[in-house]
């Protein structure tokens, strides 16, 4: 069982760093995953992947529609294509190919999207998606994953190669703490209990998880007691858990680097309101598109920090 | 050899099936259907190794992707006869609970389909994995799509006439439905297309040509395209007639969507002949 105290940062990482780890641990087990890219092979940390396996690396070039019809046909034909580039492109640019191509058609095709969210940051909204996972949740059949780190997401990368189905994976720019234990097992759809406690359930998801393990630290502090949850799987969500924890703290906390429609916290309310009603805080940002700065003012900016999620809890307790 | 006699005589009763399909559930688009009779019977009937088993990966065996799924009648009708599913399952087209969805999908579970289609300008690019895939495999064999004219103006199409020559897909076969009707009108009046063979030339592709509504040509032009192997993919620009083979639907685009009424229909079938027997009407 994981507690607070055993959540410590060993350095730092990006989560794309994991996906690339996590990928050439995928190919060496299995020779069917196959990497496609749309001229963002730098920024998916993949090289290992690519130089072990050149022949299994489909270079697309600027063409993520394509990509997604390539992916499709590759997985018709029994590969596993894990298609890459930003979370944005691999989104709503290309929505109708993987309704139709990928989701409709139930291939086998793994979505691997980098650069989600505010996080980006310099490069400003135009890249910062954050309605993605509202996006990806609404098609039938799909899993949508948002690991927190480096070890939770190459495990993810390992399991989702496992799994049969069409996948969103949604990671990460920004070096970020690696604190999920390495040998952490990654089972999609079940949640990972942090921590555990009485008062507030905090839900979180991506890199807001560390932001929640800082919280929860500084709530614990002044007597507040947390059950912290990492919901890596947004769908499917794991119902059980999340209403168990409600039913026990009767207060409940969303956090995720997205919008507050459609993402981690409109899932649980959508749960908790026909199975354990329960008041509910959203830590996401406002409706809002971003802009450019660095991650941390970012995240700061559009009330992601750790003090967003204390002032959350407390307001969330307030109303018990 | 080919017996192209008997090969017409299947697309006639595949005609007959399109009118009935359309006619039963007064839904669907005859017209690029009836167009296309000839080169599926041709596809499924003599050039491609196919095995109406059906399994979904295709190892071993030639491909055949509709891009344009709107003329899913055809589709149906020529998997049918082909032993992919029930004949009479083509009673059900358009209808609640069938397989036989408006648009050809996989998530019925309707033997002989590989990947959904209706929203348009995808098949290429998932025809393009296919053929990848089936080079990585050894797998020699071919892969078909078939786009309309129209088709041809959606942006994904141009990704996929860039991607299959650079990727060297010698193992790929486009083919254009070249009737020049479109929903709205002449292709030339709504978006003008110009020349495929230029574009397609310029794109690294290679170029040939067949009369689509002539059976030993298009038998003959496929055969050659599937032998092909020089590192480039082609693409055969196909003319057809809108609506063949019923006099009134023929060269307007005006049946591209559109059901007869009973007295249409019945004048249709009076100048398809029926040769391998009709569906029940359910």
């Amino acid at each position: 069982m994981l507690s607070l105290d055993k959540l410590q940062s060993t350095g730092k990482k990006a989560t794309r760093d994991g996906f690339g780890a996590g990928l050439k641990a995928a190919g060496d087990k299995h020779d069917n995953v196959i990497m496609l890219t749309a001229d963002l092979r730098g920024s998916m940390k993949s090289e290992d992947f690519i130089n072990t396996y050149p022949d299994r690396f489909v270079q697309c070039g600027i063409s993520e529609a394509n990509m997604m019809g390539v992916a499709a046909g590759l997985a018709t034909a029994g590969k596993i294509p894990m298609t890459t580039t930003f979370a944005n492109f691999s989104t709503g640019r290309v929505y109708d190919q993987i309704r139709q191509s990928i989701a409709y058609s139930d291939k086998n095709v793994k979505i691997c999207a980098s650069h989600a969210g505010l996080t980006l940051g310099e490069d400003g909204a135009t890249h910062q998606i954050l309605e993605d996972i509202g996006m990806m949740r609404m098609l039938p059949g799909m899993t949508v994953i948002n690991p927190c780190d480096y070890n939770q997401t190459k495990a993810a990368v390992q399991a989702i190669a496992e799994h049969h189905g069409p996948v969103y994976l949604r990671f990460g720019r920004p070096g970020w703490p690696i604190f999920i234990p390495e040998d952490q097992e990654f089972v999609i759809g079940k949640a990972l209990h942090l921590h555990e406690g009485s008062d507030v359930s905090i839900f979180a998801t991506g890199h807001l998880v560390w932001h929640a393990v800082e919280a929860a630290r500084e709530l614990e502090a002044e007597g507040i007691s947390v059950d912290l949850i990492n919901i890596h799987t947004i769908k499917p969500l794991d119902e059980a858990a999340v209403i168990a924890s409600a039913k026990k703290t009767g207060a409940v906390v969303s956090c995720e680097e997205h919008n507050k429609y459609g993402g981690l916290g409109s899932a649980i309310a959508e749960c908790l309101s026909t199975n354990q009603p329960t008041f509910q805080e959203f830590v996401a940002t406002d409706d809002t598109f971003g802009e450019s700065g660095t991650a941390a003012q970012l995240l700061d900016k559009y009330g992601l920090g750790v003090k967003d999620i204390v002032a959350a809890a407390k307001r969330a307790v307030a109303k018990k | 050899m080919a017996d192209i006699k008997e090969l017409e005589r299947i697309a006639s009763q595949v005609r007959r099936d399109i009118i009935r399909q359309v006619h039963l559930c007064q839904s669907g688009h005859p017209g690029g259907s009836l167009g296309n009779a000839d080169l599926l019977t041709a596809l499924y009937f003599e050039v491609m190794e196919n095995d109406p088993s059906f399994n979904m990966e295709g190892k071993g065996e030639d491909i055949f992707l509709l891009s344009n799924g709107h003329i899913s009648p055809v589709f149906y009708s020529v998997l049918a006869h082909r032993g992919y599913f029930p004949v009479k399952e083509l009673a059900t087209f358009r209808q609640i609970n069938s397989r036989v969805q408006g648009h050809p999908t996989t998530h019925e579970g309707l033997p002989g389909i590989r990947i959904a289609s209706g929203s348009l300008g995808q098949g290429p690019s998932v025809a393009c994995g296919m053929a990848m895939a089936k080079r990585m495999d050894g797998d020699d064999k071919t892969v078909f799509v078939l786009t309309g004219d129209g088709e041809q103006q959606e942006g994904q199409i141009w990704e996929a006439a860039l991607f299959a020559p650079h990727n060297k897909l010698e193992n790929l076969v486009l083919i254009i439905d070249d009737n020049g009707q479109q929903i709205d009108g002449p292709t030339d009046d709504v978006l003008r297309l110009g020349s495929f063979e230029e574009k397609y030339k310029a794109f690294g592709w290679d170029i040939m040509h067949m009369d689509g509504n002539n059976m030993a040509e298009t038998v003959k032009v496929l055969k050659e395209a599937q032998a092909k192997r020089n590192g480039k993919p082609t693409c055969i620009v196909m003319k057809t007639e809108m609506g063949k083979g019923v006099d009134y639907m023929e060269g307007t685009h005006k049946w591209h969507g559109k059901a007869p009424n009973d007295e249409l229909a019945e004048k249709a079938l009076a100048q398809l002949e029926e040769t391998l027997g009709d569906f029940p009407a359910g």
